[in-house]
């Protein structure tokens, strides 16, 4: 191959390593660097005349100067196509299960491998007819996938209008067959399989409008689902220091969320995390579907442990990876852990570069980096009227637990919800350990009206529940200071009211098998019951006997969250306080 | 193909330039100079120049000192003939015993295991510690530290958990250990009979510096052929923080924009790399990675302890002598917690704490000289009882009996409905 561009490593610096080259580079583009006959993917991050900065994906361990380049014309991308599901892939989607492994366990470096199944055959049914008129999104066909239909699209990367010459009949098809042919205004024919390439770092924009968030997405989490609202297309942070229950969470929405599609990058955090979704998601059963969870997930593992550049790659995969099922009509839901991994990983290359560092060594782009990644998610109109969303949901890991550093700062800007972990809570073991006084989500009034539609006057009554969390913290702040003796027996009931929605509602024992995902019809009905007790009126002597009534109170409403919903031991519960609850008023 | 150098263009700090052709990157040389032969690793290339970091500091080496290089990374011999034996932080034996170069030599600092490979680790370890056993337990494959400022006796629990466990191969890596340090460790082995399947690289606080740098991976990499080989292996560091100190000496020298009180922004990759050494091999052995992180000023948020934080399987956080309850953590306990260990522990441990947490509030409360309460009494018994009975560090308990004094103790302090527990269990295990 002598139309290859070739160059020479000149010099070699931890990840990064630069090489020299005398034709056209482009940026981002992918290169090869050729160690002892072994390719080392890499992406040329920056050029200077003809000296050429490049990222490496791998360990560069043995590595000389002079050693060949190949550059190799594309950029860093994607493979789409039926057989996403279910895999688990490292930062460039290679499957980790195909690897080989030294010595049984150990990655080896240098291996690139199809992240699709190049022998499965797909049952194939057309759904366009020869002479259409199609461009880039269109649908041509589709398999089934899971419990989904997978539609087979239009070449993204196509540009204009293209007319269909050939569609191949229903029949049994790899994801390398041609299926369609397309000629565009210049004639010239263009194969279609089904699998495709993306360039991860470009957005995927093949689709009529981009909507506002309007539809809640169930994570089956009280504190989010009542009190901070998510919204399908929507995009929040979990901030927290380490151990206060990030992952946690995310891995609890992973498995008990209500969409289509969940998509776990697991960027620069511990592999052993991924280990329990790996090995426990296909023994689980998706409650919605009866099938596998597996088989609605992937994930993109690229641990701490393994190469920083791969790192920075893995969270743009798996949002490459969200816009396609977008594109395919379905929710998706990316959860990242962390993306203060993926912004050491700027970071790391940054200072390789000797860039001028800005706040805290970060480079000057985080900013916009950080917002770009948070702007593909979205819900969207597709060409055929259908919509499908791509929702982001990332942990920030600020340095000390401080949130005023500039991956949390950058990031709260551009979110639409903020899920503040605090290290207090996770102390007292109130998990999950989101501060009610510090959280927010704009969903809340821009889901209104759906909310409201569940259960009349829904979102008032979340606010009051949450103003009187405000107040029963300013109670104990001043119980603080003034004692118990100091606050009337009317304050005290307030914060034993407040106390009660923090005990039954806002914590949540994610090890719990009832208590680890909460419908949204236990929602609604237990959500009534506790504001029931908020409204009432209660007229206690003392407060001896408040503290001693509130906690015989908050008691039944702790073992009723334990027991399953509707069941005899929670009816018998619920009876007993709607009891206490009626026969005070009355 | 050994290659000489001999004119040493740049000396800055502990690091070494050479012009030199044909060298490998992450490749090892020596440095003979007038004090003596040290091993130096290639940590730049850039055209002909060649940057090495010299593991013995370049203290007394010259511009016409002879660098050779060795084709090859750094390595460490391994064989069953290992145990027993005492290393420095250069991979030499420092025990007098025979030497080692028949055995076969494995290279250092080698790839992360595929995430697949890993299993879900489920071996309960019990150190008849309460405040490990019934808060944050320990299980098989953790990696976890031990978070304490200097004074306290971290090095002590680190032995003391280490023998307790029942391993096949404990390996110690001493980083700026004081030598009275690993002489008190030397014995601990001694006395709980297991120096026969020991082995320790040790780096003293009087050693070099960049050495500091090599004892994680050596340790590791030992560990890691063990592991394979089917052994249960205990890996013990002990400090580090003179670990990353001496990353960031490189970094300083090596002109790199420090993000955080002068350590490299890649702190945490640096750090990740060994941890995540810790290992339950899917079909073989294990790597338990026990270590000492001392905390600058006692802080928990100084970059060494939060980057660590981040990485570990939870952290114990030794305080005034006790493992503190708030803050200390084992992030893998509900993978043993009531499904090998009772099926009551983890309400005791969650009610346990919940209500020691509220004991201490309560103590605030009276410190600043509020009324006291009939309520408060409760909690104030509850505390005494909760510090002698399990922060005590002396208090030598197997796990169930200490569950059993935990249900104890919270009956001799509270009612069934203060606890928060659930009906079942209250009708099962309240004393009645
Ligand atoms: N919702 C929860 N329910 C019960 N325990 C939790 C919950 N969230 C966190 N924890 C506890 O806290 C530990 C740390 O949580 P994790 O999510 O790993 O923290 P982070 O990712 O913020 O460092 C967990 O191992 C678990 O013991
Ligand atoms: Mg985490």
């Amino acid at each position: 191959m002598s139309d290859v561009k070739k160059g020479r490593v000149v010099g070699v610096s931890g990840p990064m390593v630069t090489c020299e080259v005398e034709s056209a580079v482009m940026r981002n583009e992918v290169a090869y660097i050729i160690c002892d006959g072994v390719p080392l993917k890499s992406e040329v991050i920056r050029i200077r005349g003809q000296q050429i900065d490049m990222q490496v994906f791998e360990n560069t361990s043995g590595l000389r100067i002079g050693d060949k380049v190949e550059f190799s014309r594309e950029l860093l991308s994607a493979t789409l196509g039926p057989g996403i599901l279910g895999n688990i892939y490292d930062g460039l989607q290679n499957p980790l299960a195909e690897l080989e492994n030294d010595e049984g366990f150990f990655l080896r470096r240098g291996q690139y491998l199809d992240a699709l199944d190049g022998e499965k055959k797909w049952d194939f049914t057309p759904t366009i007819e020869k002479g259409a008129k199609v461009r880039a999104g269109h649908y041509l066909g589709k398999v089934p996938e899971s419990i989904f239909e997978h539609h087979i699209t239009v070449p993204f990367r196509l540009q204009g209008t293209y007319e269909v010459i050939n569609i191949e009949p229903a029949g049994a098809y790899t994801v390398n067959d041609t299926i369609a042919v397309l000629t565009g205004d210049d004639g010239k024919e263009i194969p279609v399989t089904m699998s495709q390439e993306w360039p991860v770092k470009m957005p995927l924009r093949v689709y009529e409008k981009k909507l506002l968030p309007v539809n809640q997405i169930m994570t089956q989490c009280r504190l989010i689902d009542i009190f901070y609202p998510l919204a399908e297309g929507g995009t929040a942070c979990i901030p927290g220091p380490f151990g206060a229950g990030k992952t946690v969470l995310q891995q609890i929405i992973s498995r008990y969320a209500e969409v289509d599609i969940v998509i776990i990058v697991a960027c620069g955090e511990r592999a052993g995390e991924v280990v329990e979704t790996i090995r426990e998601f296909p023994e689980l059963e998706d409650p919605k579907t009866g099938k596998p969870l597996m088989e609605r997930t992937i994930i993109i593992c690229n641990t701490s442990s393994m190469p920083v550049a791969a790192r920075e790659a893995s969270v743009y995969t798996g949002m490459a990876l969200g816009e396609y099922f977008r594109q395919l009509g379905l929710k998706a839901l990316v959860l990242a852990d962390s993306t203060s991994r993926w912004a050491q990983a700027l970071r790391e290359l940054s200072a390789r570069m000797e860039e001028i560092p800005g706040e805290e060594a970060f480079p000057a782009y985080l900013e916009s980096q950080i917002a770009t990644i948070y702007e593909r998610a979205g819900v969207v109109e597709l060409y055929d009227g259908s919509s499908g969303s791509v929702t982001l949901m990332g942990t920030v890991s600020p340095a000390g637990g401080n949130f005023e550093e500039p991956v949390t700062q950058n990031t709260l800007k551009v979110v639409g919800a903020f899920y503040g972990l605090s290290q207090t809570r996770s102390d007292q073991r109130r998990y999950p350990a989101i501060d009610p006084l510090i959280s927010w989500s704009l969903y809340l009034d821009q889901t209104k009206d759906s909310l409201n539609e569940y259960s009349e006057g829904w979102v008032d009554l979340v606010k009051e529940a949450h103003a009187l969390m405000l107040r029963g913290s300013d109670i104990h702040q001043m119980m603080l200071v003034v004692g118990e003796e100091g606050v009337s027996t009317d304050d005290l009931i307030t914060y034993l009211k407040a106390e009660m929605i923090d005990a039954v509602c806002l914590q949540q024992d994610a090890f719990d098998s009832v208590e680890c995902a909460t419908s949204k019809e236990r929602q609604l009905s237990d959500f009534h019951l506790l504001m029931g007790m908020v409204q009432h009126q209660f007229t206690f002597e003392t407060k001896e006997e408040t503290r001693k009534e509130m906690a015989h109170l908050q008691n039944l409403f702790f073992q009723l969250k334990y027991c399953p919903f509707k069941g005899e031991e929670y009816m018998r519960y619920r009876i007993e306080i709607e009891s206490i609850l009626g026969k005070e008023q009355a | 193909m050994i290659e000489e150098h001999s004119i040493i263009i740049r000396i800055q700090g502990d690091i070494i330039t050479v012009p030199a052709k044909g060298v490998s990157y992450g490749e090892l040389a020596t440095v003979k100079s007038k004090f003596g032969v040290s091993l130096a690793q290639v940590i730049r290339l850039q055209g002909d120049e060649v940057s090495l970091q010299v593991f013995a500091g370049s203290r007394g080496v010259a511009t016409n000192d002879e660098v050779r290089f060795l084709n090859h990374p750094m390595q460490v011999p391994f064989g069953d003939a290992l145990l027993g034996r005492i290393f420095n932080g250069s991979g030499d034996p420092i025990d007098n015993g025979p030497n080692l170069t028949a055995l076969p030599r494995i290279n250092i600092g080698g790839p992360s295991v595929n995430p697949i490979k890993r299993i879900i680790p489920r071996g309960f370890v019990e150190t008849r510690i309460p405040m490990i056993d019934v808060f944050n337990p320990l299980v098989e494959s953790q990696k976890l530290p031990i978070f304490a400022a200097a004074g306290e006796p971290y090095n002590e629990l680190l032995a003391r958990v280490g023998v307790r466990i029942d391993a096949d191969i404990v390996i110690l890596g001493g980083i700026g250990l004081k030598y009275d340090e690993y002489l008190k460790f030397r014995n601990a082995f001694e006395e709980a009979g297991v120096l026969s399947r020991t082995i320790m690289f040790i780096n003293t606080a009087s050693d070099p510096t960049v050495e500091r740098l090599l004892v994680p991976d050596m340790v590791l990499a030992v560990a890691e052929q063990f592991g394979i080989q089917g052994k249960k292996v205990i890996v013990l560091l002990s400090d580090m923080t003179a670990f990353a100190d001496a990353i960031k000496e490189i970094a300083i020298s090596m002109d790199q924009v420090p993000s955080n009180l002068g350590y490299p922004g890649s702190l945490y990759s640096d750090l990740a790399s060994r941890y995540e050494k810790a290992v339950d091999f899917e079909g073989a052995g294990s790597i338990t990675l026990l270590a000492v992180t001392t905390m600058p000023g006692d802080d928990v948020t100084h970059p060494v302890p939060d980057n660590t934080g981040y990485i570990t399987e939870g952290q114990f956080y030794l305080k005034t002598g006790v493992i503190e309850p708030f803050g200390s953590l084992s992030r893998l306990k509900q993978l043993v917690i009531g499904k090998v260990t009772r099926e009551d522990h983890g309400y005791i441990m969650n009610s346990m704490i919940r209500l020691f947490a509220e004991s201490r509030e309560v103590e605030q409360k009276l410190s600043m000289g509020f009324e006291k309460t009939e309520a408060d009494d409760k909690y104030l018994k509850y505390a005494e009882l909760f510090y002698d009975r399990f922060m005590d560090l002396n208090v030598d308990l197997g796990i169930n009996d200490a569950l059993d004094l935990g249900w104890k103790t919270m009956a001799e302090c509270f009612g069934p409905e203060d606890v928060g527990i659930k009906q079942e269990f209250i009708d099962k295990y309240w004393p009645k």
